[in-house]
């Protein structure tokens, strides 16, 4: 069953089009893994999902509700797909409890003890049970990322969407990061990332898609992708991730 | 000529009534201005494009014509216009309500907009409707901000106070002038009248610091 349905979908900004009618579905479960050029589309591919930049053609329908229904209804999808930046955006002026409570207490409305003690339990699941009344200034890049997964998955969203999560990372501080997210998927987290790690596409992802030019130009198992990647610009592409 | 301290203590009382109105003119205003500034600062970074250009057309209204030409037009048009009647005091506290209202949109504006646009999208991403995300999140980051400049403003407006002298308010400058067109003392007098206003625009700096060292700047 299709959580994620793109049906035709084109985006523009002013004369530049970034996608171009792109059909694609994803299931629950999977893990999709996006990788491609820099410029190709798929920061504004995931950013489509939930709503943060608005299609100019087609369609696309998440878990049964089409961006296109509404403010109410982009709010829902909002909260049944979580997401990761690159640049963490935490909120500097709360602490990482209060970054973690925040959503199900101004979006699900519950109280602040409960969200708290939910808060708690989520920051211990990404290892910084110790860490709840630091600020984010305090944290270092790693931990601020694995608070922001957090208060992400607070809410209780049913797909995550990563965009770079580690790319803003010093290389030692990627792997914690990266742990987590495989510890998301081995629980069966329907997830869609884009991302240059490539051992990550490969033992975490079950599905591989790379996009050129705002189209999907390859879509398969990474294993088999990735040990024979019979399209030339992918085959050159990975050389220069490698 | 010989300073004559009996001059500023026969004339402190009425001059600490000027003093007075003009705190009261000033802290009415700002009040208003407040609530003015945030209203169209908000339509100006946040509104649709007639919100925008409402808010747009009045700022830049305010701004560009002197708080003593708008003073008077409140005082002396507005009535021949609209058949209003308005006490000086309440073409004075009128006055710095629309005018500090448009500097402090700008501030308004500015603070909020230079909040990092990652933190909206952050808020957005949750489901929170707009409002929300501008009230938790981006406000309280942007108030922080805005506090240095908001400070500026307050001490401007409570120097233009002077400036409704023009419309015969009996606040501190005009007191002054008063007594001194009766006693000739203008050094005792105005001499005085500088110590009262550096008193008070000096407890307001000191005020806005302490606000400022108890909230971090983020
Ligand atoms: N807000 C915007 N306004 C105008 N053009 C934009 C905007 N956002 C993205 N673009 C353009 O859309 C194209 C695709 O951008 P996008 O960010 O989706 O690429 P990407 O594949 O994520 O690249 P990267 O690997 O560098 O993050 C680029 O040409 C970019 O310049
Ligand atoms: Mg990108």
């Amino acid at each position: 069953m299709s959580i994620v349905e793109f049906r035709n979908v084109t985006k523009t900004f002013g004369p530049v089009v970034v996608l171009r009618e792109v059909d694609l579905n994803i299931d629950k479960g999977e893990v999709v893994v996006l990788i491609g050029p820099s410029g190709s589309g798929k920061s504004t591919l995931l950013r489509c999902i939930n709503a943060l930049e608005e299609i100019n053609g087609g369609d696309l329908v998440v878990d049964n509700i089409s961006v296109k229904a509404g403010r109410s209804q982009v709010r829902l999808i909002r909260q049944e797909a979580g997401m990761v930046f690159q640049q963490f955006n935490l909120f500097p002026q709360m602490t990482a409890l209060e970054n973690v409570a925040f959503g199900p207490r101004r979006v699900r409305g519950i109280s602040r003890a409960e969200a708290e003690e939910q808060a708690r339990a989520l920051l211990a699941k990404v290892g910084l049970a110790e860490r709840g009344h630091h600020y984010p200034a305090e944290l270092s890049g790693g931990q601020q990322q694995r608070v922001a997964i957090a208060r992400a998955l607070a809410v209780k969203p049913k797909l995550m969407l990563f965009d770079e999560p580690t790319s803003a990372l010093d290389p030692e501080l990627r792997h914690e990061v990266l742990r987590v997210m495989q510890a998301l998927a081995e629980e069966g987290m329907t997830m869609i990332v884009v991302t240059h790690e490539m051992a990550f596409a490969r033992q975490v992802g079950t599905r591989l898609i790379f996009m050129e030019d705002g189209k999907i130009s390859v879509d398969g198992k990474p294993a088999d992708l990735l040990a024979n990647p019979e399209n030339p610009r992918l085959r050159e592409f990975l050389q220069h991730v490698h | 000529m010989e300073f004559d301290w009996s001059v500023i203590g026969e004339a402190m009382p009425a001059l600490l009534s000027g003093a007075r109105l003009t705190i009261l003119i000033t802290l009415a205003g700002l009040v208003g201005g407040l609530a003015v500034g945030f209203v169209a600062g908000l339509m100006r970074a946040y509104g649709n494009a007639f919100l925008n250009a409402v808010a747009f057309a009045y700022i830049e209204l305010i701004r560009g014509t002197p708080i003593v030409v708008q003073v008077m037009f409140i005082y002396f048009a507005l009535p021949v216009l609209a058949d209003i009647r308005v006490n000086p005091m309440t073409a004075a506290v009128t006055a710095i309500v629309v005018n500090a209202g448009a500097y402090i949109a700008e501030i308004v504006r500015g603070s909020f907009l230079s909040v990092h646009r990652g933190l909206k999208e952050a808020g957005l991403a949750l489901g929170l409707p707009l409002w929300k995300v501008l009230v938790y999140i981006i406000g309280p980051v942007a108030f922080r901000r805005m506090i240095p400049p908001l400070g500026n403003q307050f001490i401007v407006s409570l120097k233009d106070t002077s400036l409704f002298i023009v419309i015969g308010v009996g606040e501190l400058t005009r007191q002054g002038q008063e007594i001194m067109a009766a006693n000739f003392r203008a050094v005792e007098i105005w001499s005085a009248v500088a110590i009262l206003y550096l008193l008070m625009t000096g407890t307001l700096t000191l005020i806005l610091r302490v606000t400022e060292k108890r909230m971090r700047i983020l």
